[in-house]
């Protein structure tokens, strides 16, 4: 090893315009957005919604989400959505259901966390509260601590409009979603 | 069939280069920071690929913030050429990385919605781009130089600093860091900057270089960035 790593530093408050430029309106084309399903992407559609809280537990107008899951063929699906384009401070991702991709890995999406505050962005993951089984077989959620697990279980709602995962993030306090030393 | 693979995992994110989630001189850390220890994870994770961007991903003017916003003219301030290498700790380049980049226009005002700093928009400048590293790991940004500018965390100004956003080879080495300018009077005293650690903090400024082509087009400006790499673990695979 010669070099060292370059420390990360915040994403600030103004990412907007750079890396989610069409999904808050900016005149640049975006490398890549909320919408990670084409049509023709095998397995149910669903969307992941949550809002990400503060220590006030006051939701961040200015996070940034970035999500990677398998689908059913094993091919990995990309995502980024930021807080900041709605007033209810949501991020979005319409995506299909992952698949597992491993006898010891319940269907899960790795999730990136970034904001104004945030100096290093933090590592956790979604599971489905509709994947029980899966999910006691997983040898990531094993190492968590029992009692901080539900943190990391996305909510299944049927929804007229499809079947919505609502995952929250929150980021200090009883609550503190599980981040992972990746 | 049973074969010995050497399998790469990814070297750990190194706690002595990386600023603490709690850091109270950069006071929106407080409330914002994980406080419980981080849960550690096996190396199924640390494994999985970054996404692969095609070269369609890029337009052919995303590189040049000088000319990918233009409407009546060219925009205000001193034109730079900002270009380095992405490596990883061993000195490989890292291939294909989709580097993004943000940043305040001349004046110190973002095209932000949000900005409220009463310094002038540029109607020529956006102050966002990208491009993908070559087979050497190099890149090459054209902007203009971005202006410092007050901000609410105590009486003081953010140095100059250009974004930057870095998608490796690997979703873990994933990195969003900001780059300065050599000799910034701001560097010493600003929070961000400073919640680097000490010995790590330099790789964050970049050096001025004068340009071998068209030195009278532009300032030019070297800022390589390291990311976590490889290491080769050998592992045995039952097929």
């Amino acid at each position: 090893m010669k070099y060292g790593q370059t420390p990360s530093q915040t994403v600030g408050p103004y990412f907007a315009y750079g890396l989610t430029p069409e999904q808050y309106g900016y005149p640049f084309r975006a490398a890549c957005g909320p919408v990670l399903a084409e049509a023709r992407t095998p397995g149910e559609p669903i969307v992941l919604t949550g809002r990400v809280y503060d220590g006030d537990g006051k939701p961040v107008d200015d996070a940034m989400i970035e999500i990677l899951h398998a689908d059913t063929r094993r091919k990995y699906l990309f995502g980024r959505c930021g807080t900041g384009a709605d007033r209810e401070c949501t991020f979005r991702f319409e995506t299909v259901k992952p698949a597992s991709t491993g006898p010891r890995s319940a269907p899960h999406i790795d999730v990136i966390v970034m904001m104004r505050g945030m100096l290093s962005h933090a590592f956790t993951r979604v599971y489905f509260d509709d994947e029980q089984e899966a999910n006691a077989r997983d040898e990531v959620l094993a190492d968590v601590p029992a009692e901080r697990r539900g943190t990391l279980i996305a909510r299944r709602e049927e929804l007229p409009g499809g079947m919505v995962y609502r995952f929250d993030i929150r980021m200090q306090g009883r609550d503190e979603t599980v981040f992972f030393d990746l | 069939m049973k074969r010995d693979l050497q399998i790469p995992t990814l070297r750990p994110r190194d706690w002595s280069t990386q600023p603490a989630y709690v850091y109270p001189p950069y006071k929106s850390t407080v409330k914002r920071g994980p406080t419980q220890p981080l849960v550690p994870v096996k190396r199924a994770l640390e494994q999985l690929a970054a996404p692969v961007y095609g070269h369609g991903a890029v337009g052919p003017l995303d590189h040049d913030l000088t000319r990918n916003a233009v409407k009546n003219g060219e925009p205000l301030g001193e034109r730079i050429v900002v270009s380095g290498r992405v490596i990883d700790e061993d000195g490989r380049p890292v291939r294909d990385a989709l580097i993004e980049i943000w940043q305040a226009n001349a004046a110190g005002r973002y095209a932000h919605k949000v900005d409220q700093h009463p310094a002038p928009l540029d109607p020529n400048f956006l102050g966002a781009g990208r491009c993908l590293t070559d087979k050497q790991g190099r890149y090459t940004f054209v902007t203009i130089k971005p202006g410092a500018y007050p901000w609410g965390n105590g009486a003081g100004w953010r140095p100059n600093h250009i974004h930057f956003s870095l998608f490796g080879n690997y979703f873990a080495s994933r990195l969003v860091t900001q780059m300065y300018f050599p000799g910034d009077p701001l560097l010493p005293i600003d929070p961000i900057y400073n919640s680097a650690p000490a010995g790590a903090r330099g790789r964050l400024v970049s050096r001025y270089v004068p340009l071998a082509s068209d030195p009278d087009f532009a300032l030019g400006y070297e800022f390589d960035v390291v990311l976590r790499g490889a290491q080769q673990t050998p592992m045995e695979n039952r097929e």
